[in-house]
């Protein structure tokens, strides 16, 4: 091709769209605040605790090493390449990774995990707003100090009593309705924004805001000592204790965890939900670096933070304070396993009981919806990219159609809020199965199919550390076979249990979740469609070979696309 | 608190508190590889692409 064609200029300066980062700090709080979210502060602490105490640290860090840190290496590296070659979208950049017609049916999947997880999320993220607005206004303090005063607020506030109870003129509609509106337009005026002036900018100020908060509630944490002389075994050191010490029976090695299954499938499935690996998420914001930007550092940057705030910040926040001003009994592993639970029931009854809790409270949850937001903003961008490069829509119009797409899915989150069968449903298929599933499909198509070596090549480039010849190893063949035993695992345990609760709901409830589980088979229908059409306009603007596969195979081999939008 | 406990707890905070200050201050210390000049030897014009 001749040199001088310029619809080749916009390649040859970064990626497909001409976006870029605007610096390095800003793509890694970018990715971190995209990892960081509820999970880190109401999963993690429920998890150890219940999972060996500290003895869990053992397997999530070996996790991290297996699992994490490989994919999100892997990740960034082939998000990179497809951004050189003109892609955005996971589509676009599993069609460059794998050059078969089908390669771009599994980038669907990278945009229905977070498409699809954003239409519950950004429901959780305005409660935790709402709760931060209600103890900055006082309106908590005038609850009674008990759980229970807490759990019936929580109840009604998200609408647990009744499908359609949020919508009714009552004295439930309106406030979690109002800040999910709020919410929602918040996210998408940030999106509409675009990359720089939009996700980076508020990345690059909630991200410290987030740790300052953090840090803040952690000192006031720590400082508590024992709070109430009566009970002097309520003090920091128990509390401290109640999370870390190793869980044995009396007589039993600390280590005896550690022969548990089931310790190590809640370690690993920790870290590969915390990470957000597997969510097409740092694909897509990986495609937006320039050709020779550092990936090794700032994926292991993004992962270090991540990790910060899970294990510094709320392995010694959460549940020693829950520890201090309720007791190990209210701390059941009913608490402990569910983030709602445990984040939206017993916490604000701490808050309650804790000096300055209204204070702290409002840090706390607005530390909760910086997580969340920073999280739910990554989740539309895959999807935004999407559907400017695959038609060729700008910025206004593909905001627009994501946001009806997403708002149908809110509302039917809202609507069927009885139990929060609707939200379960969303977050067991497409926030668990599907993620499971494209994780294991990038790990295989980077390891067996794009190479180890051509990985190696591309990661090397720019990067500013180098990684240890071992985790190549690890990357083709241990991380994969780790993958597929916690899926294994996870499917043995939770698919049985699964269909046990459904088979034993009323017809009602049964029916909310087979309305839910079409939504999500819609929803796989819809974007396998767009992706087909998405695919021919690559075709026909150049960006994908036109010939047959077969055909093209051998000259795909060692050579790039041409990329460009013409 | 048991010793155990205690030495977990450290352990793994200090553990994650210095790889993100080691990774970090990487991160400030080392320039981006594209602010760095490159000679027009360097510059890759794709002019050998199909």
């Amino acid at each position: 091709m001749a040199g001088n064609d310029n619809s080749r200029l916009p390649e040859l300066r970064s990626n497909g769209s001409g976006e870029n980062w605007g610096s390095r700090i800003g793509v890694i709080l970018a990715v971190a605040g995209s990892a960081v979210g509820l999970g880190n502060f109401l999963r993690f602490p429920g998890q150890a605790t219940l999972n060996g105490g500290g003895v869990f640290m053992i397997p999530y860090f070996i996790s991290l090493l297996l699992l994490g840190i490989p994919i999100c290496w892997i990740e960034w590296t082939i998000g990179r390449h497809g951004g050189s070659k003109g892609f955005n979208s996971a589509p676009g950049i599993f069609s460059v990774l794998w050059r078969h017609p089908f390669s771009k049916y599994f980038g669907a999947l990278a945009l229905i995990v977070p498409v699809g997880i954003y239409m519950y999320y950004v429901y959780v993220e305005a409660w935790c707003l709402a709760y931060a607005w209600d103890y900055f206004t006082g309106t908590m303090a005038q609850y009674p100090k008990e759980i229970a005063a807490y759990k019936e607020h929580f109840d009604t506030f998200v609408g647990k009593h009744d499908n359609g109870f949020l919508l009714r003129n009552g004295a439930g509609l309106q406030k979690s309705v109002v800040f999910l509106v709020i919410v929602f337009i918040i996210n998408f005026i940030f999106i509409y924004r675009g990359l720089t002036r939009g996700i980076e900018l508020f990345c690059k100020w909630a991200m410290p805001i987030l740790i300052l908060f953090g840090v803040v509630v952690l000192v006031r944490v720590l400082t508590l000592g024992t709070p109430d002389p009566a009970r002097p075994e309520a003090n920091i050191n128990n509390a401290l204790g109640f999370m870390w010490n190793p869980k044995t029976a009396p007589g039993e090695s600390i280590w005896t965890p550690l022969t548990n299954t089931q310790v190590w499938l809640a370690a690993a499935g920790q870290i590969f939900f915390s990470l957000s690996v597997g969510f097409g998420i740092v694909l897509n914001y990986a495609s937006y670096l320039r050709k020779d930007d550092d990936v090794i550092l700032s994926g292991l940057t993004a992962t270090s933070t991540n990790e910060f705030c899970e294990v510094c910040l709320a392995g010694l926040i959460t549940i020693p304070a829950a520890f201090i001003f309720l007791g190990a009994a209210s701390l059941t592993p009913e608490v402990l396993s569910s983030s709602f639970e445990l984040g939206f029931k017993a916490l604000p009854a701490v808050f309650a009981r804790m000096p300055a809790g209204s204070f702290f409270g409002a840090l706390w949850f607005f530390m909760l919806f910086a997580a969340a937001i920073t999280s739910s903003l990554s989740m539309l961008q895959p999807a935004i990219a999407f559907l400017e490069e695959g038609f060729g829509m700008g910025r206004k119009l593909s905001v627009t159609c994501l946001g009806m797409i997403t708002a149908v899915g809110g509302l039917l989150v809202v609507y069927f809020s009885k139990d929060l069968i609707a939200l379960d449903v969303l977050d067991f298929w497409v926030g668990t199965v599907c993620i499971f599933l494209l994780a294991t499909i990038q790990v295989i198509l980077v390891g067996w199919v794009f190479g180890i070596e051509r990985t190696k090549q591309e990661a090397s480039r720019g990067a500013a550390i180098r990684i240890p010849g071992v985790f190549w190893f690890v990357i083709k063949y241990v991380s994969p076979l780790y993958l597929l035993i916690i899926f294994a695992g996870w499917c043995y345990q939770a698919v049985p249990r699964y269909i046990k609760n459904v088979v034993a709901m009323n017809a009602d409830d049964r029916g909310t979740v087979l309305l839910m589980l079409t939504f999500v088979v819609v929803l796989l229908v819809f974007f396998g469609l767009l992706v087909n059409l998405a695919g021919r306009n690559w075709r026909a603007w150049g960006k994908l070979p036109v010939r047959e596969p077969e055909e093209a195979l051998p000259v795909a081999a060692g050579q790039s696309n041409t990329g460009g939008r013409q | 608190m048991t010793p155990a406990g205690w030495a977990l707890m450290l352990i793994s905070c200090g553990f994650v508190v210095c790889l993100t200050v080691y990774c970090y201050y990487k991160v400030l210390t080392t320039p981006r590889e594209t602010e760095r000049m490159h000679a027009p030897i360097d510059i890759d014009t794709h002019d050998k692409d199909t």
